[in-house]
């Protein structure tokens, strides 16, 4: 049994181990160019410029966040100060179906309704085309809805009932002792959330590859289509570049550097969570 | 101060539970029953036949009684017998429990407590609460006493300045925290964060303090100095507290109600009975419930 | 004394109360919009591809000729890639969970150190499991190539911690009151843990394993890497078959831009969508069941 835990072990070492060593080596070849602009790593001749893979990363994970976060907070304090018991009952099993969507269903969607219903049509800035970034950062934003809305919740329903009484026997509305004084008990908690759903964000790939294309451009506009780190190894992926070449490599360097801003991400997330579940249970 | 006007009747002919020993010719003992509760000139509340449930469980019932202005009238009884519960109702912080109902009438002055048309926001500025266990809210001293001001006008900071210090003051707090008062409340000791607590409430201007078991959580010094504060404050605020102890009831309250809990024998069920409301010199030497003699006298958990 | 009559009525003031509606209003609306999103998509996808649904699509395999083409390859890869990812990982994460609750010593640096462990990969993302799959399985020491199963052990991976972390919660869960009165009666703590605590983690482990496979069912990243995109006309024929699942097929036909291969997407995704609500469904039902029956 002590050997089965281990295998866990051996997966982490197992990841290390695959992105390490290739993102060395290629590093030592490109280490001037990565502060390029321009990312073409698998044309020839290949450039390594990593901006334009940070940009579209940046740019696609922000309006995730702006769509997810007022949203997601929306349904933590709905379902800890507001809902009565059934409603609970039933908005908590809504919310958990919402987060089972495939990634792939939502891309499609971006890609059939949100870039060519609502990109193309109102985006005020620029020529919209198929693809854009701010549909993948919208349908992202939805994916990740679910993640701040149940962690948050979580954090706020912990907040001792005494201390909500304690607000309203001041007088307080609903309102105001939720926004006032739960939301600043938890805190800690609600931090927890977002942080794990910028994660989940930074990471996704499908969504990005569908709905933003898989054209490395370096913009600020997000009606343009971009690439993300995520999105960029999941389409060098598919593709038939030669083991061992530079080309291959890359999609290990940008893994490196997807897989430690997650882990340092969730790290920190773990960490609010302890430290919030110290506070009150 | 208030007034009894005084009903005193020398026949015994309302007395349902004579008391032991008792003469039923004497004229100077003033007898009450349950039905005929004190009467006070301008009671701050007056509950008839109030009761309160959840769900099927009635939690207390049968209560008459009124409750005088600027004085201290202490609950008391065995535990679990609704005086929380009874308690929490007048200031409607049972609306915050889901299935809490409550039933019969209670009256704030002349103003009906339930009635749809009352705010509950509103209910609760003017009768506040302070809690058996300290709960400051994890901020600053100043922003805890701040907090019920900012949220019911927009005072400029020097009069919230003001307000801060005025009711660390007249909760006996100002002097230990005049010098930190941006640390967080979390670092003071119980019975100062309870004192905290009632700063707090006295910062909103209500004009009623209900106290839940206060002092049930901290120690016999911090207790005396919260007592005394409670002494201080019955001039300019009423008091209604719910104690465990009854030396404490006896210490500092006027006027006391005693409570059971009734056992419905064929249901099992539970519910919490006003057994008597008297002054409180009287309950603690002459009850005229032998329940309550049994109760004060230790008899009785 | 002249008592003047006393109002409760609110005294809030205009902007307080402007600020209390809007702000209900706007939890509302985010709770009815996620809601209706569900409902929305659902429909969309429907007035797509609804004429197209049929059992035809199962039967079928993906062809160029669009009258009938079908998803039944990639419907069986899914079943089976995910059916050997679970054989895998269900065994060695409830092994680990056990060993982690019931076994190891509590606190000590090692299994604080596997805890964390856990805890990091159950938020590693998706793709960075298939590059693993890439850099070991697929090719380096295993060589496996694009098959079953490589697909299996790094689907498998991604599903790992999740399973642990279920398996623990549903361990935990037993009152230790049922552990101990064991112990009392002379039982060593194996025979405790076999015979008590296993039998009532089981409901929560299945439950949680079972909402663990569904997410697998619906991976796409890590199996692009492995080769699953490939236009694959054959159901699998064993674990080092070629392969193909649902989720990649249906990502392959919306990336042609031709329409009939769109609709066809949105036939995969109702198919898709069909599957994990049965799968979710599923685990509800034995939950409740299992409930009632520890109840009776």
């Amino acid at each position: 049994m002590a050997s089965a835990t281990l295998i866990s072990v051996l997966v982490t070492v197992g990841i290390v181990l695959s992105l390490l060593p290739t993102t060395f080596r290629l590093l030592g070849e490109i280490t001037t160019q990565v502060f390029g602009t321009v990312w073409a790593p698998l044309f020839t001749p290949s450039q390594y410029g990593m901006a334009p893979l940070f940009t579209g990363t940046f740019i696609i994970v922000l309006i995730a966040m702006v769509i997810a976060i007022p949203i997601g907070l929306a349904a933590a304090i709905f379902l800890s100060d507001y809902a009565t018991f059934n409603l609970r009952r039933i908005v908590k099993p809504i919310l958990e179906i919402l987060a089972g969507i495939p990634t792939v269903v939502l891309g499609l969607f971006g890609l059939y309704v949100v870039n060519p219903e609502l990109v193309e049509k109102y985006w005020p800035i620029g020529e919209p085309l198929a693809y854009t970034a701010v549909g993948a950062g919208l349908m992202t934003g939805i994916l990740i809805i679910p993640i701040i809305a149940s962690v948050a919740d979580d954090a706020l329903s912990s907040v001792p009932r005494a201390m909500r009484e304690a607000a309203y026997a001041l007088g307080a509305t609903r309102r105001e002792v939720a926004t006032k004084v739960v939301v600043n008990a938890g805190l800690s908690g609600v931090v927890a959330a977002l942080i794990l759903a910028f994660a989940r964000a930074f990471g996704e790939t499908t969504i990005a590859l569908m709905v933003a294309g898989s054209y490395p451009k370096l913009s600020a506009n997000p009606g343009d289509p971009m690439q993300t780190m995520a999105s960029f190894i999941g389409f060098a992926g598919i593709g038939d570049a030669e083991v061992g070449s530079s080309a291959y490599n890359t999609i290990f360097l940008v893994g490196t550097v997807l897989f430690t801003v997650t882990l340092i991400l969730n790290i920190l997330g773990n960490r609010f969570i302890s430290r919030f579940r110290e506070a009150y249970e | 101060m208030s007034m009894i006007s005084n009903q005193s009747q020398a026949s015994k002919v309302a007395t349902s539970e004579p008391k032991k020993g008792s003469n039923p010719m004497s004229s100077s003992t003033a007898s009450r029953t349950p039905s005929e509760p004190l009467k006070f000139v301008d009671p701050v509340f007056t509950l008839k036949d109030v009761a309160v449930s959840y769900g099927d469980f009635i939690a207390v019932s049968d209560v008459n009684m009124q409750i005088p202005s600027h004085d201290i009238t202490a609950f008391i009884g065995p535990s679990g017998c609704g005086k929380s519960t009874l308690l929490r109702t007048l200031n409607r912080t049972n609306d915050l429990i889901p299935g809490a109902k409550v039933h019969g009438s209670l009256f704030y002055h002349d103003a009906d407590l339930y009635h749809p048309s009352a705010s509950a926001v509103e209910v609760r500025r003017r009768i506040g609460m302070v809690f058996q266990k300290p709960n400051p809210f994890p901020k600053s001293i100043y922003e805890n006493i701040a907090f019920g001001p900012k949220v019911n006008g927009r005072p400029k900071k020097s009069e919230l300045d003001d307000i801060v210090e005025k009711s660390l003051k007249s909760a006996a707090l100002w002097d230990e925290v005049k010098d930190r008062l941006n640390e967080s409340a979390l670092g003071l000791s119980g019975g100062q964060q309870q004192r905290l607590c009632i700063a707090r409430s006295i910062a909103v201007e209500p004009e009623v303090i209900l106290m839940d078991e206060p002092c049930s959580a901290l120690d016999p010094i911090a207790t005396l100095r919260i007592e005394e504060l409670m002494a201080e404050i019955k001039k300019q605020y009423t008091i209604v507290i719910v104690t465990h102890n009854m030396q404490q009831a006896a210490r500092v309250s006027s006027y006391t109600a005693f409570y059971v809990t009734e056992v419905n024998l064929t249901s099992d069920r539970r519910t919490g009975k006003l057994v008597e409301f008297n002054e409180t010199k009287k309950i603690f030497s002459t009850p005229d419930d032998e329940r309550t003699e049994a109760y004060v006298t230790g008899k009785m958990g | 004394m002249a008592t003047t009559s006393t109002s409760l009525e609110s005294r809030v003031s205009i902007d307080r109360r402007i600020k209390d509606f809007t702000f209900t209003t706007f939890l509302s609306i985010s709770i009815v919009a996620s809601l209706a999103f569900i409902f929305y998509i659902i429909y969309r996808l429907y007035n797509n591809a609804g004429y197209l649904l049929s059992w035809d699509l199962v039967r079928f395999f993906p062809s160029y000729d669009i009258d009938t083409a079908g998803f039944q390859s990639s419907i069986m890869g899914s079943i089976w890639v995910v059916g050997f990812a679970t054989l895998f990982a269900v065994p060695v994460g409830v092994m680990t969970a056990l060993y982690l609750e019931e076994f190891a010593g509590k606190r000590n640096r090692f299994t604080a150190l596997i805890e964390l462990n856990i805890q990091n990969l159950a938020g590693v993302p998706a793709v960075v499991f298939g590059l693993i799959g890439l850099a070991f399985i697929a090719r380096g020491p295993l060589s496996w190539g694009f098959t079953v199963g490589s697909a299996a052990i790094v689907l498998g991976m991604l599903i790992l911690p999740v399973i642990i972390i279920i398996t623990r919660e549903a361990i935990r869960a037993v009152p230790p009151s049922y552990k101990e009165g064991a112990l009392a009666l002379g039982s060593t703590h194996w025979q405790a843990v076999n015979k008590l605590v296993i039998p009532s983690a089981i409901p929560g482990t299945a439950t949680g394993s079972i909402l663990a496979v569904s997410r697998a069912m619906g991976e796409s990243a890590p199996l692009l890497l492995l080769g699953a995109l490939s236009f694959v006309t054959f159901n699998p024929t064993g674990l080092d078959s070629g392969f193909t699942i649902l989720p990649l097929a249906i990502f392959k036909y919306a990336s042609d831009s031709r329409e009939e291969y769109q609709v066809l997407a949105s036939a995969g995704s109702l198919i898709l969508l069909a599957i994990l609500f049965a799968m979710n469904l599923s685990a509800i039902l034995l939950r409740d069941y299992t409930l009632r029956k520890r109840n009776v």
